[in-house]
């Protein structure tokens, strides 16, 4: 099949490179654009671990076609810290709440709860786990997840982070 | 994981997107949100040679009110119908149901357009569709029809929809101010397909029901609209008799398949349970 040039705007760049039609997103930007952070988990777009941002939505990028992001502009855990370098508040979030616990599934959970973030600055417990429901934890459990996440909505609302009694 | 090759086309129209798959025939298929699709196409069940997808297509989105009636575009998105006021205000059962399809990442890509169009007996807006007696713009080579949902679903991934033909839109009657509505689905977690469900819109006057349709999803073949069951109510107060008589109607109805989510007499006698349920869970709701 014919490859057809595609450029997107991943994290603040252009990225160009080519595509056959089946080329899957997920595959476009970890082999094309040598971004390997967002990670292939499931063959039956259920797990979550490929989520990106693609113009304000959470996508699973194993379910679109690389040739469909021509022109979008894509954020992957790559493009997640501050500007200087520094940890942004959900990274920080999951290494001090150590929602950080495989890690394989982590680009996913934090691409969606910065999108969640967005549209809800302060979800409750429920929302967030509704939120998330789409990234699958087969480790141990969503706890520690649930606290990065709310660590992370402190942060940007800047109140102080208080964890919740057990 | 990836694909079996296939050459991709975005028309810019309804009329291109009918040309190209009529010039392409059978091996030609329309991608709307790919999320049913492209699952299908990565664990190669499905095998299209073109995929003319639809995203190019403006004017295939969009919510508004044409009289007494919704007119969905059929591109528009599940995360587009949760986003709608219109939607919440007229047809809260979309947004229930909506919110029960999947998870978010899901619905920000699926359509409505493709859940309806899919024929997957396990997809939950088509029981709305009958249950709201819905009708389906198709387009095709020789012009546009209308075709009522529930006349459109044959069999299993078979529909009313011809060689050449897409769905463009769909249009709902808007259901009587004050109406109750409830759908019941019961899965294996968050995000699943139902293992069993039912959708009933109703109104009540005087303690008493007054209209009734209840839909099912996931028991049959197709959506089935269960007639006998929802008349088993109309008259009645919705007392454990007349609930108990509307499941058995429904349930005599429901044909399953044996599947990972459970054995068909399994599946059938939660189906009852979420007929009693949706209709109590209506009548509450009913003003
Ligand atoms: C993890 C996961 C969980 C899911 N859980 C649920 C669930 O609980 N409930 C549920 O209902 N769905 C569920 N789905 C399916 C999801 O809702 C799909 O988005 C939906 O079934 C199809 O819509 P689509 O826009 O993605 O269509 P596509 O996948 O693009 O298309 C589906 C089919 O319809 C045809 N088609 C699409 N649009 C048109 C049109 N306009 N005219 C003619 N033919 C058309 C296509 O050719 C294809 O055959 C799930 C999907 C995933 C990946
Ligand atoms: S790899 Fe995309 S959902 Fe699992
Ligand atoms: S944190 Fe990755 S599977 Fe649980």
């Amino acid at each position: 099949m014919p490859k057809t040039h595609i450029t997107m705007k991943v994290n603040g760049s252009e990225v160009e490179g080519l595509a056959e039609p089946r080329t899957l997103l997920v595959h476009f930007l970890r082999e094309q654009a040598q971004l390997t952070g967002t990670h292939i988990g499931c063959e039956t777009s259920h797990c979550g671990a490929c989520t990106i941002d693609i113009d304000g939505m959470s996508v699973k990028s194993c379910t679109m076609l690389a040739v469909q992001a021509n022109g979008c502009e894509i954020t992957t855990i790559e493009g997640m810290a501050n500007a200087d370098g520094t940890l942004s508040p959900l990274q920080e979030g999951f290494r001090m709440m150590h929602g950080l616990q495989c890690g394989f599934c982590t680009p996913g959970m934090i691409l969606r709860a910065h999108r969640l973030l967005r549209e809800n600055p302060s979800p409750t417990e429920a929302e967030i786990r509704a939120g998330i429901s789409g990234n699958i934890c087969r480790c141990t459990g969503y706890q520690n997840i649930v606290k990065a996440i709310q660590y992370a909505a402190a942060k940007i609302n800047g109140v102080e982070f208080q964890e919740a009694a057990e | 994981m990836i694909p079996g090759p296939f050459d991709y086309h975005r028309p810019a129209s309804v009329s291109d997107a009918i040309k190209l798959l009529t010039d392409l025939g059978d091996d030609a298929r329309p991608l709307a949100g790919g999320h049913s699709l492209l699952p299908m196409m990565k664990l190669r069940l499905a095998t299209p040679a073109h995929l003319i997808d639809l995203h190019g297509i403006a004017g295939l989105k969009g919510i508004r009110r044409d009289g007494d009636r919704i007119v969905i575009g059929a591109m528009t998105t599940q995360a587009e119908l949760l986003a709608s006021t219109e939607i919440g205000a007229n047809l809260p059962i979309l947004h229930e149901t909506a919110l029960l399809i999947a998870d978010p990442q899901v619905r920000y890509r699926g359509t409505l357009g493709g859940n309806v169009a899919n024929g997957d007996p396990g997809n939950d807006m088509p029981a709305l569709m009958l249950a709201l007696d819905a009708s389906y713009r198709l387009e095709g080579p020789n012009g546009a029809r209308e075709v009522a949902a529930r006349e459109f679903y044959q069999g299993a991934y078979f529909t009313a929809l011809e060689p050449g033909e897409i769905l463009t839109g769909m249009s709902i009657p808007v259901p009587p101010v004050g109406h109750g509505y409830a759908y019941e689905k019961l899965k294996r977690k968050v995000g699943d397909y139902a293992t069993a469900a039912a959708a009933v819109v109703l109104t009540m006057a005087g303690g008493k029901v007054a209209s009734c349709v209840i839909a099912l999803t996931n028991l049959h073949e197709t959506p089935l609209l269960a007639t006998d069951a929802a008349n088993a109510v109309i008259g009645t107060a919705l007392d454990d008799a007349a609930l108990k008589a509307a499941a058995n109607a429904a349930r005599a109805i429901m044909q399953p398949a044996s599947d990972a989510r459970g054995p068909a007499e399994y599946r059938i006698h939660v189906g009852g349970i979420m007929v009693m349920r949706a209709l109590q869970r209506a009548a509450s709701r009913s003003k």
